[in-house]
């Protein structure tokens, strides 16, 4: 029986970010900063003949999620597929920067939650999108540095692609639905590059079985997974922000060692099932198919936490 | 130019880099005054497999524990990250992402770590590699980019014709040397006259604690933009907490 607040709990992936938002944070706390009002745009649209959006994609501000301070960023993916660009990445670095800053202050927060809805680099205005990209990664983990989380959330209908799939894997902790995809390249990019046979981006089961929610959490590449409404991400959100590894030399080797060991593990494999089966899971073919209840009830049973990220 | 030819003209005194496996480079080099440099590459142009980036990434932890805040400098000759099902299915973006932390880290643990690129750099690969260092240096003929313009064509559905004809007026988007330092990707550019080794020297004693990346792109006019819109969010962030 799924109890009544989350039948009720509107869909992530249906939702836009200002929705999303407003559906993390405690209620009436959010405070948007350089909001649509103050009309930060961006100036590289023009010469492309496309219409800019008076927030450029990105809105970024500060809450409370159960009563303790948040900075949040969310990124919206319906415009320009929530690229990365000039614009909408220094609002994401000029936020990170502050909350390093404002770290053991008053002004201080508990976490940051950075709400992933992304293509990756705005090609339109690819060089500034790059260095958004790794202006983000050493802002993000300047943060992570003075000891506060970084918790991403991907379940929106862009997914986490690009940099933003590196992005990701920056966080302190991902949490995850069964729609979220996380990713470098994208599958229409390799097919486009290396042919249909490597990777048919029109098969949308095995995109889902290479990106997925499911089988990012089940190889350790997501961290929480949550059914898809906006609440159950809440609570992941609140919960995850007491249980993140800091980001420290020990964390780092621990990577080294957990990366390593994948490689090893399941290098040879060609699709998830393969992997699946070799970790052990009694029916990997039914993966894609099972409700999130019994995926949920599966994970529980298989302790793949880790604390190396 | 060859590593070899790039690492004789960089450290003259002498070095000890050999080729690891998967096209890298490890070791150590000597600066003029006898202080070491440790040295980490990868060659051949060789696309960022999940191989390479925890290759590299293994290198500079070990570099890391050794505690001795050795400056680090990264060769660099790849391509963009490897395109396969198979490296995106084990999760190329964990990979890429550990490189860049690791890289990150040692900026953090009080290593100088500078990148030479000496070749090519892209889309992912650039960000894991050339663009983690604190500072990013290229050699003439070497070409980092996002995308290359028929691809950009490709997805903004715009003619490479006109697409080449707007590269003459903005940095913002095409490929190369030029149009990055003008957005402050890059430091310095040297060319075949440099004296390599009189460079790095001082450029491994800059200060580089902070990113002043996008201070760069405004003073230089290929980003400006960002910096202010950054400053004016921090100047906010303690507004809005109260």
């Amino acid at each position: 029986m799924i109890p009544e607040e989350i039948v009720r709990s509107p869909s992530w992936y249906e939702s836009s970010a200002r929705n999303r938002i407003t559906g993390l944070l405690d209620a009436e706390t959010f405070r948007e900063i350089l909001g649509p009002a103050e009309r930060v745009m961006s100036p590289h649209l023009e010469l492309f003949d496309l219409p800019p959006a008076f927030d450029d994609g990105v809105i970024v501000g500060r809450g409370q999620l159960d009563g303790k301070p948040v900075a949040i960023i969310a990124q919206e993916g319906q415009f320009m597929g929530g690229t990365f660009a000039e614009v909408s990445g220094a609002k994401i670095v000029g936020l990170l920067r502050a909350v390093t800053a404002s770290a053991g202050t008053p002004d201080g927060v508990s976490a940051v939650l950075l709400l992933l809805d992304t293509g990756g680099v705005r090609l339109q205005e690819a060089n500034a999108g790059e260095l958004a990209v790794s202006e983000t990664v050493r802002a993000l983990l300047g943060v992570r540095a003075a000891g506060i989380p970084v918790v991403a959330l991907v379940g929106g209908r862009a997914g986490a692609f690009g940099g933003g799939g590196i992005v990701t894997a920056c966080c302190s902790h991902v949490v995850i639905s069964e729609q979220g995809r996380i990713s470098v390249t994208g599958p229409e990019v390799i097919e486009t590059n290396k042919g249909a046979e490597e990777f048919d981006s029109r098969d949308r089961a095995l995109v889902w079985r290479i990106t997925g929610g499911r089988s990012r959490v089940l190889l350790g590449g997501a961290d929480s997974y949550v059914k898809g409404d906006v609440a159950s991400f809440r609570a992941a959100a609140a919960r995850s922000r007491n249980a993140a590894p800091p980001f420290t030399l020990e964390t780092m080797a621990a990577e080294q060692d957990r990366l390593e060991k994948r490689l090893s593990s399941y290098g040879d494999c060609r699709d998830t099932p393969e992997i699946w089966a070799r970790a052990g899971l009694a029916d990997p073919a039914s993966v894609p198919d099972i409700d999130d209840d019994a995926f949920l009830a599966l994970l529980s049973e298989r302790e793949i936490k880790h604390d190396a990220r | 130019m060859t590593p070899v030819e790039l690492l004789t003209r960089l450290f003259p005194s002498g070095h000890e880099v050999v080729a690891g496996p998967f096209n890298t480079l490890a070791g150590r080099a000597i600066l003029t005054d006898g202080a070491a440099v440790e040295i980490v590459g990868v060659t051949d142009g060789a696309p960022l497999s999940p191989e390479i980036a925890i290759e590299l990434a293994g290198s500079i932890i070990r570099i890391v524990q050794d505690g001795k805040k050795t400056p680090i400098v990264l060769l660099i000759d790849t391509a963009s990250q490897r395109m396969t099902r198979r490296d995106e299915m084990l999760g190329l973006n964990e990979y890429l992402a550990h490189l860049a932390k690791v890289v990150t880290l040692a900026g953090l643990s009080g290593h100088r770590t500078v990148a030479v690129l000496y070749g090519a750099a892209a889309a992912g690969a650039f960000i894991a590699t050339a663009l983690a260092a604190q500072t990013l240096i290229t050699i003439d003929g070497a070409h980092p980019s996002v995308m290359d313009l028929p691809s950009i064509a490709r997805v903004t559905k715009l003619p490479l014709e006109i697409l080449e004809k707007k590269a003459e007026t903005t940095p913002i988007f095409a490929p190369g040397v030029t149009p990055l330092a003008a957005t402050g990707a890059v430091l310095e550019n040297w060319t075949e006259a440099d004296n390599f080794s009189d460079r790095i020297e001082t450029v491994l004693t800059l200060e580089a604690s902070s990113d002043t990346r996008d201070t760069l792109g405004e003073e230089r006019g290929g980003r400006k933009v960002a910096h202010s819109v950054a400053l004016r969010v921090a100047a906010e962030f303690g507004k809005a907490a109260r």
